[in-house]
């Protein structure tokens, strides 16, 4: 993975967003969505904010997106992380927002609206961070 | 008839007030032992006693605030809040109080604070964060924390960062904010930092979560606060001239900042709307303004989404001094978040120096003519919004 990628913090893992996370198990980007809002819903959770139905799916998403902001962090809690770090909200082309790292570049080239896809940031167990990359 | 939240205005006045705070940023003191000092001496300044107190608000990170503190004061309140919506609870509480009062539910309300970050560790920023419940899973512990982003602040340079490439806001404007500040700092004996500050300082200070750098950022200190309210009808035979609530507004859109719906409009927008409609005011009839400013970028967003100008301005209406000292909007006029004082939850001291400047006694700060003051409250990542108008007699 990218040099400047900067996790290294336990992740947990909520029992709603299980398929979530077995689909980083594949480097598959999957969100819940609402079937009747025919919207993204995440972070993912147990009815629709919108039109409470509790029957939500799973969706494999393209995993492109552009870079709606970011910020270039020069320190971390977390002691063995190179510094400085890209933290950004990306937004997704299919509609949802996530928080991630933007990885493989230097973060001067990093800028708002700068289209990205995902690149995946393995963890120990098994399962991977959803990471951006140009 | 449906109510009306304009029944409200002017009901009910903030009738004592007290703040500390150190040029060390140290108390040296214990939170109980601060939150005793201020509640005696704001009711001295009232000219009421604990015997009147049966209105009891306080914002602890501990659970059961108000049980724990009505005991060690030995008020057996009728009213009791512990809401904790971060550094605007004190705003929300006013809300609450005044309409506590305004109904008879209680007759004498006092609204504290007190944290010592500085001097007893009080405040562990992160701590909260790695407490993780599968039973009340933390959206920030699963969904930003593994990113490693640093908070509060990280949360406030990705709206800095927004706004600068949506609207062309520059460092240098966020920067004005902070000098500004600072020249109302200069006049408070009490305040953290007092000495001039240039734009130029704020530029080439550390960069800490660009776009915000280490002079962008409020300072940590102990303080503590408090606050009396009561009826108006009572509040004119007490010592001290009655600063009315007019109005009051909350609002929050949010609780992580991966969750805010646009990141360079707060709730700011919807609770300053509701307070001054309420207060019957335009944004043009602010006499002075006291607005949260953990970061220069917090300052800014609420400024345009309060209405003194429109969004995406605030850069170019900060420009040429509009918050300094002589200043168009003499704003944060006890030298703020970012030079007098921070605990943590700077709310309460807003509403403090509010009153002040409405009473005509916020000594060498002090603007001149105040009717009308708004105290505006920020809690959580630009979370939650709280908007207090606070007038004189003559708005009443
Ligand atoms: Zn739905």
């Amino acid at each position: 993975m990218s040099d400047n990628s900067p996790p290294g913090l336990d992740v947990p893992e909520s029992a709603v967003a299980k398929p979530f996370w077995d689909g980083t198990r594949e480097k598959k980007l999957v969100l819940q969505w609402c079937p009747e809002c025919d919207r993204s819903v995440h972070y993912p959770r147990e009815m629709c904010p919108r039109c409470m139905t509790t029957d939500l799916v799973w969706r494999e998403l393209s995993g492109r997106g552009v870079v709606y902001a970011f910020t270039v962090q020069h320190f971390s809690a977390v002691a063995d992380v190179p510094v400085p770090f890209v933290i950004a909200l990306v937004d997704l082309d299919e509609g949802a927002r996530l928080m991630s790292n933007i990885v493989g570049c230097a973060p001067t080239g990093v800028s708002v609206g700068m289209p990205v896809s995902v690149a995946w940031h393995p963890l120990a167990d098994g399962r991977a961070l959803p990471m951006f990359s140009k | 008839m449906p109510a009306d939240p304009s029944d409200l205005r002017g009901k009910v006045a903030v009738v004592g007030v007290a703040d500390i705070a150190s040029p060390s940023g140290r108390l040296d003191k214990t939170m109980a032992e601060l939150e005793a000092m201020m509640v005696k001496e704001a009711l001295n300044d009232a000219g009421l006693t604990l015997q009147d107190v049966d209105g009891l608000f306080t914002a602890r990170s501990e659970s059961m605030g108000t049980l724990d503190l009505a005991e060690r004061l030995g008020v057996h309140p009728t009213v009791t809040d512990t809401t904790m919506t971060g550094g605007s609870s004190f705003e929300v509480h006013v809300e609450h109080a005044a309409a506590a009062l305004a109904l008879g539910l209680c007759e004498v309300a006092v609204v504290v604070y007190a944290s010592t970050p500085r001097s007893g560790g009080a405040y562990r920023p992160g701590q909260a964060y790695r407490d993780w419940n599968p039973s009340r899973p933390s959206p920030m512990l699963e969904w930003e924390q593994p990113y490693g982003i640093s908070l509060p602040m990280g949360a406030y340079a990705l709206a800095a960062s927004r706004h600068m490439a949506e609207f062309g806001t520059t460092r240098e404007d966020l920067a004005e904010i902070a000098v500004s500040t600072r020249q109302w700092a200069a006049m408070n004996p009490r305040a953290r930092y007092r000495d001039p500050l240039t734009a130029e300082e704020v530029l080439a200070s550390k960069p800490l979560c660009e776009p915000l750098h280490k002079l962008d950022c409020c300072v940590v200190t102990d303080g503590a606060g408090a606050i009396v309210l009561t009826r108006a009808d009572r509040a004119r035979q007490l010592k001290q001239p009655p600063a009315y609530v007019l109005g009051a507004g909350t609002h929050h859109t949010h609780s992580i900042i991966s969750q805010m719906p646009d990141l360079t409009v707060t709730a700011g927008k919807v609770s300053g709307a509701r307070a001054m409609a309420m207060a019957g005011i335009r944004p043009a009839d602010v006499d002075v303004l006291e607005t949260y400013d953990s970061f220069t970028i917090t300052a800014l967003l609420s400024i345009e989404d309060l209405g003194f100008c429109k969004k995406g301005e605030g850069g170019r209406f900060v420009r040429n001094g509009t918050l300094r000292p002589g200043g168009r909007l003499p704003t944060n006029t006890n030298g703020g978040g970012l030079s007098y004082t921070h605990p943590g939850m700077y709310g309460i001291f807003l509403l403090v120096e509010a009153a002040r400047q409405i009473r005509g006694t916020s000594g060498q700060n002090q603007v001149e003519g105040v009717d009308i003051a708004v105290a505006h409250g920020s809690g959580g990542f630009l979370s939650a919004m709280s908007t207090v108008v606070l007038g004189s007699e003559a708005t009443t």
